[in-house]
């Protein structure tokens, strides 16, 4: 497009401030997977250790709530509880909304990792710790925890790394993380082409050192 | 709670969310099949270690699995926009989704050739198969088991990703459903009942694949 000298210019080019403004950004992604990784990660393991314990009653009951979280896609699941919470009478801002609903998507996936892990343990491992003389807790702690986490380390990962790409969903409900900011962006610039695909390089840079380091620990720990 | 729920104006839009649904599985299943096609092929070509050609494939691989899926459709909805390539929703829908797919199914495949051992070949060629029949009757048969499993997960993944199309203008299963939300106001009823849909779509095909894993390696031991 031409643009005489003399046309009011209602858009700006993409500038080296704005790469300040999508870190800012790329900060709020963090932030958001930071809590909701974790969070959902200690919860997935205790859902994974119940469903592991109680059979069929768990896995027909916490098995099918989980598994719905894993069937539906997260979209839906940010759109229906961001409108399901005012319903109830807790209006959550979109970021609380976003990092609730994340932590229970994390869970679920997490859920069957752990419970994977746990299943790896062989029984007789396990009864030969008791025999020992630990509790149960110690065999937990001490016996299959270790065991547990090295075979189930690789798919723990690809979750984490899942989720804190899919946490650029929760631009969909009105927080502005980094692909929000993006289209912020866009709509001054019209540079789309571009600032996506800065966007992308700044997702790059959070995603793929996290995903180089853990393969790195992985092989650290098969010569263990 | 003084919210009444009405799930009355779904019901009667439901004809038009199955059909939306049957969009849903249209383009997820084709981008399935093309990310298959594509994934082999950059798996190939990742393992052929001819340099001028890895550094596509790997960066293609490490793109699509690094950065997330709704940005990979936006780039192609509106990133590629701005060069005067302008795709029906539809189209934009189906090249992230193909894209995205050929990544992942890429390093499974990967995966699946290495899991197999060198000795395979050798022994099947020692008995006097050609390149051909050792291939086509004791690797591809061996590889197709190990990445049988997470290629199902790709398919179920492939129809959770297609439901980004609604941000874009695409009116398969969630796109639908925000049409016919913003008419009547009845968002949570209209998109839980999505969500009912979508976990019917996901299990239809985990039964399909527990099938087609029963026809084909039932007979097989391990």
């Amino acid at each position: 497009m031409e643009q005489s000298a003399s046309s009011i210019q209602f858009f700006t080019a993409f500038q080296l401030s704005d790469i300040w403004f999508l870190g800012e950004a790329a900060g709020r992604t963090l932030l958001i997977a930071a809590l909701s990784i974790p969070g959902g990660t200690v919860l997935g393991i205790f859902f994974g250790w119940v469903l592991s314990v109680s059979g069929w009653a768990g896995a027909s009951s916490l098995g099918l709530i989980l598994d719905v979280f894993r069937s539906v896609p997260l979209i839906i699941q940010l759109i229906l509880f961001f409108n399901f919470f005012p319903i109830i009478g807790i209006p959550l801002d979109p970021f609380q909304a976003g990092t609730v609903v994340l932590m229970f998507y994390t869970s679920a996936l997490v859920a069957a990792v752990a419970r994977g892990g746990i299943e790896a343990v062989e029984v007789i491992t396990r009864r030969a710790a008791r025999s020992l003389g630990m509790t149960y807790w110690q065999d937990l702690r001490y016996i299959v925890f270790p065991i547990g986490l090295r075979a189930v380390l690789p798919a723990w990962t690809g979750v984490a790394l899942g989720v804190l790409k899919d946490s650029a969903l929760v631009s969909v409900i009105g927080y502005v993380e980094l692909l929000r900011a993006s289209q912020i962006l866009i709509i001054r610039t019209q540079q789309p082409f571009l600032i996506f695909a800065v966007a992308g390089v700044f997702y790059f840079a959070l995603s793929f050192p996290i995903a180089r380091i853990m393969e790195r620990l992985e092989q650290k720990w098969q010569n263990d | 709670m003084d919210y009444t729920f009405h799930w009355r104006p779904v019901f009667r839009r439901l004809p038009e969310l199955l059909e939306a649904g049957l969009l849903t599985l249209e383009v997820s299943v084709l981008a399935m099949l093309i990310g298959i096609f594509l994934g082999l092929t950059l798996a190939l070509i990742k393992m052929s270690g001819i340099r001028s050609i890895t550094w596509f494939a790997t960066s293609w691989i490490e793109i699509a699995r690094n950065t997330p899926a709704l940005l990979q459709l936006f780039f192609v909805g509106f990133g590629l926009g701005a060069y005067g390539i302008h795709l029906s929703p539809f189209l934009i829908v189906l090249c992230a989704i193909s894209f995205n797919n050929a990544g992942y199914l890429a390093e499974t495949f990967r995966g699946g050739f290495q899991a197999v051992p060198d000795t395979q070949l050798k022994a099947a060629r020692s008995l006097g198969m050609t390149l051909s029949q050792a291939y086509s009757r004791i690797i591809i048969p061996q590889v197709m088991r190990i990445v049988y499993y997470p290629m199902t997960n790709q398919m179920v993944w492939s129809v959770l990703v297609s439901s980004l199309g609604m941000l874009v203008g695409f009116h398969e299963l969630s796109g639908a459903t925000q049409f016919e939300a913003s008419r009547t106001y009845r968002i949570f009823e209209f998109f839980a009942v999505t969500a009912v849909i979508y976990y019917i779509i996901v299990k239809l095909i985990l039964g399909a694949s527990k099938l087609i894993a029963w026809r084909f390696f039932r007979n097989e031991a391990g």
